[in-house]
């Protein structure tokens, strides 16, 4: 399909005249002083993303309820070829928290993915606290692997997508069912939490699926993952994570163990395989410019028999950053802090590192996308965006890349 | 500040009143192999999609997939419909004359070289005469597929009574049971002329499909229902429509389209081809007869094959063959889509029958027996010439 005609630019240059057009024209003076998005500066780890959020509650009620809605457009086009402009109601969340007494307390996340298709527990956790340094925590609960996956609320991103580290190579929203210990200590402006938690794993489907690729994510499409560990092991996850109210946060988190069902009636069925992962995230607010800036990198090692097909690959790795600028806050139209970014993603994503047996040439496999965005938010709560992808992939052998473009317009905001 | 955000929202107006230019173009028809040929009607449109989807199908291990396997789709031994890379290459052994396969209780004709996790992958019995194997492109089939047996034999010259050295024949093979033969085949003694394969040992596209997914992929269909790895009988792991679909498709899939036509170096390589004698084989055209599919119904196209066995020298004789063909006897390969071959091998050019050839010139280089006297007159070329054959290989 040809884009001159599309009706979808049209609404994109709406779109973007109304974020970006408005508040010259209402005010073209600027603010000395601009402040930047995110929570970068406050007391809060990532670890901390899931209760640090904005919650309804009356005093009469012991419950605390919130959540968070997001919807877009879309008009994308592949090699030239369009499948036209769609509108995509992506998630509707719901949070509710409760403190039962001072130091027990629940919150639950359920999540509805475009429509019903894909409904979630994403979290539903009872934290019992000891001591700062020492609180339990058990149900479904979010593996801490990177940053992304427990601080992954729409209204706290610039763009729509979501990184494809996070979604594609690593599989969040990533919950599982299982318990372990968390914990926090400041000194100074220096703040480290930890947690370690065991949980149930991944199954065979990570090197046996539709997207013929070594693919976490898959197992996400397991029915009985709540109720059994499919490879009768736990895993194991656990994150460091150290901040500087100055300089920034720097997380290490590792998840890993046996993802195959290996014994079956007692029965010895296959070789033991294990899936290990690191990731390293960072954010960080340059103070000079307000500059903001987050990032993820992580690695994966699975294990895959080598009389299997090198299809399904047994090194992974990705990266994203964003770099969020905020170059207006002012009140405009009655919002008092209001606040406009421009903002720029880099993705990569490597499903399978290496190169083939027979040859030595590179596997490919990769994808790359640069996403520049612009946002608006008429509050820290809610954020308009306009964002333009474009994406390279590669398949296996290194073929010419499959280039994506799409432009996205979207909300998402707390309620 | 203020000079930022002016700078910053000036780019953004630039980039959006250059919105048309922000979706990636379409690449040029000619320079894809995949996509219907031209002239099918609504309903033929949507059984070639079918055919694609399942053409592009990943196999699971519950799908069907194995035991023992070499892929695990169609697609990725020719990616884009193109030629295959050498991580999707097998093995053929079992066979070194006429005299039919003697490995077949080893594993033979094909050796499944991966398996599903927790299976054994099949060995390689030692001493079996073999051959690598390199996937073609699967374009334009429907042509080569619609055919009339009189005119292959038309260009055939087994005894080579012109005595120009070049002996082409058809290879008068068994076919299986369920494949039903054309109207009008000829048959001798109960063979049929058969023509798809590096030795040409499939008689139709549906022959060719039931048995890759039996042999490459370890999927098993009413057509070819022995699971390689156990040798017993299973249920259909894929079904008869399926399999209809998957034909439909490669049978109308467009004829690569060449490239640069215009160009003074393509046309001086066009007739340099002629001269060499390169034609005698790579026969540029053909015609098809009638088909029920009207888009390749009685149309003249442009394969550069004859669809027929030669000897092509001890150099390319492996020691292995198929059928009643000879161990040095391979097909004349389709030469159109030559140039964007490097479009599905990463790149690269793996040609000939093992992909031991890495360019255009070596696999010149590489022919023998009938082509000798061409490959011979191929050498004697100036520089020059050498690459404007090339450049007219490379727009086919
Ligand atoms: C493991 C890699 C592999 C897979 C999987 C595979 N093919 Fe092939 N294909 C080959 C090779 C190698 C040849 C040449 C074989 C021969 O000479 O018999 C071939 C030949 C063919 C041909 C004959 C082309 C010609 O010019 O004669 C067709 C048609 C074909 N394949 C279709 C398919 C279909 C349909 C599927 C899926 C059902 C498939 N292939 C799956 C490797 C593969
Ligand atoms: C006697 C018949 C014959 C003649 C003459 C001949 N070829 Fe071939 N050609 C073949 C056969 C058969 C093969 C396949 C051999 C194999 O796969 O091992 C082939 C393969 C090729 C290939 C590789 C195609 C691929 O897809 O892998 C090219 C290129 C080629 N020929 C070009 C030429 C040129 C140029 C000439 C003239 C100089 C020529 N041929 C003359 C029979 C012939």
């Amino acid at each position: 399909m040809r884009i001159s005609t599309s009706i979808y630019l049209e609404i994109c240059w709406l779109g973007f005249l109304l974020v970006f057009g408005l508040p010259f024209q209402l005010n073209a003076q600027l603010p000395d002083s601009l402040q930047i998005s995110g929570d970068s500066v406050g007391a809060f780890l990532n670890m901390d993303a899931t209760y640090n959020r904005p919650f309804l509650s009356s005093e009469k009620m012991p419950v605390a309820v919130g959540g968070y809605l997001e919807a877009n457009s879309l008009y994308s086009s592949e090699d030239g070829v369009s499948e036209g402009l769609s509108f995509q109601a992506r998630r509707l969340t719901l949070f509710m928290s409760a403190s039962i007494s001072n130091r027990i307390k629940f919150l639950s996340e359920i999540e509805f993915e475009d429509g019903t298709k894909e409904i979630a527990i994403e979290f539903a956790a009872l934290d019992v606290s000891f001591h700062p340094l020492l609180n339990f925590r058990g149900g479904i609960l979010m593996n801490p692997i990177g940053a992304f996956n427990q601080n992954h609320d729409g209204p706290k991103w610039e763009f729509v997508e979501r990184p494809d580290v996070a979604v594609s190579m690593l599989p969040a929203t990533w919950s599982n069912a299982g318990f372990g210990l968390y914990g926090k200590t400041y000194s100074g402006s220096w703040i480290v939490g930890y947690e370690a938690y065991l949980t149930n794993g991944f199954d065979n489907t990570i090197i046996n699926n539709i997207e013929n690729k070594t693919f976490l994510p898959a197992t996400k499409q397991s029915e009985s993952r709540f109720e059994e560990n499919n490879s009768g092991r736990a895993m194991t996850n656990a994150k460091i994570a150290i901040k500087n109210r100055n300089l920034g946060e720097i997380g290490f988190s590792y998840m890993g163990g046996a993802y195959n069902k290996f014994e079956n009636e007692g029965l010895k069925i296959d070789d033991k395989r294990g899936v290990h992962v690191f990731a390293l995230d960072l954010n960080t607010t340059i103070k000079r410019s307000d500059t903001y800036i987050t990032g993820e990198m992580v690695y994966a090692w699975i294990q895959v028999p080598s009389t299997y097909t090198q299809q399904f690959g047994n090194h992974q790795r990705g990266i994203f950053i964003d770099v969020v600028q905020p170059v207006v806050k002012q009140k405009i139209l009655g919002w008092k802090d209001a606040r406009f970014n421009v903002a720029a993603r880099f993705d990569f994503v490597d499903w399978n590192s290496g190169s083939f047996s027979e040859t030595d040439l590179d596997i490919g496999d990769e994808l790359w996308a640069i996403t520049p965005a612009v946002s608006f938010r008429p509050s820290s709560q809610t954020v308009f965006r306009l964002n333009y992808r474009y994406q390279w992939q590669v398949d296996l052998l290194n073929n010419p890349a499959a280039k994506t473009a799409s432009w996205l317009f979207g909300f998402s905001s707390y309620f | 500040m203020k000079i930022i955000c002016q700078v910053t929202l000036m780019l953004a107006i630039g980039l959006l009143a250059a919105c048309q230019k922000t979706l990636p173009f379409a690449p040029e028809e000619e320079d894809l192999l995949d996509g219907p040929v031209n002239g099918l009607n609504l309903e033929e449109k949507a059984q070639f999609l079918r055919g694609d989807a399942a053409f592009n199908e990943v196999f699971t291990i519950e799908r069907g997939l194995g035991p023992i396997f070499v892929a695990n789709q169609c697609a990725s031994c020719h990616p884009g419909d193109g030629k295959g890379s050498p991580f999707v290459s097998f093995i053929r052994f079992g066979q070194a004359d006429t005299l039919g396969n003697l490995f077949l209780d080893q594993g033979g004709p094909q050796l499944q070289h991966k398996a599903i996790p927790g299976f054994e992958v099949e060995q390689f019995p030692a001493g079996a005469p073999s051959a690598i194997l390199f996937a073609p492109a699967v374009t334009g089939l429907g042509f080569l597929d619609a055919v009339s047996d009189e005119d292959i034999l038309q260009s055939a010259d087994p005894n080579d009574q012109d005595g120009d050295g070049i002996s082409g024949r058809p290879h008068w093979n068994q076919i299986p049971d369920y494949v039903d033969p054309r109207d009008h085949s000829l048959s001798i003694n109960g063979r049929y002329i058969t023509r798809f394969g590096k030795k040409a040992g499939a008689y139709d596209l549906l022959h060719q499909t039931s048995s890759a997914y039996n042999q490459d992929m370890g999927v098993t269909s009413s057509f070819e229902s022995i699971d390689p790895y156990s040798g017993l009988k299973l249920d259909p792991e894929v079904n008869i429509q399926t399999i209809n679909d998957v034909v439909f498709y490669l049978k109308t899939l467009k004829a690569p389209i060449a490239r640069n036509q215009n160009d003074s170096e393509v046309i001086r390589g066009r007739e340099i081809f002629g001269e060499l004698g390169c034609i005698k084989c790579h026969l540029p055209q053909l015609k098809t007869g009638l088909s029920p599919i009207a888009a390749i119904s009685d149309k003249t196209f442009y394969p550069y094959t004859d669809l027929l066995l030669h000897d092509m020298g001890p150099g390319l004789d492996d020691g292995y063959t198929e059928g009643f063909a000879l161990s040095s006897e391979w097909r004349t390969p389709p030469l159109w889509g030559l140039g964007l071959s490097t479009d599905s091998q990463g790149g690269n050019y793996f040609l000939l029958h093992d992909g031991r050839a890495r360019s255009i010139e070596e696999a010149i280089i590489l022919h023998g027996g009938e082509a000798a006297d061409s490959r011979g007159e191929f050498t004697r070329l100036s520089p020059s010439e050498k690459k404007q054959l090339i450049r007219f290989l490379e727009a086919l």
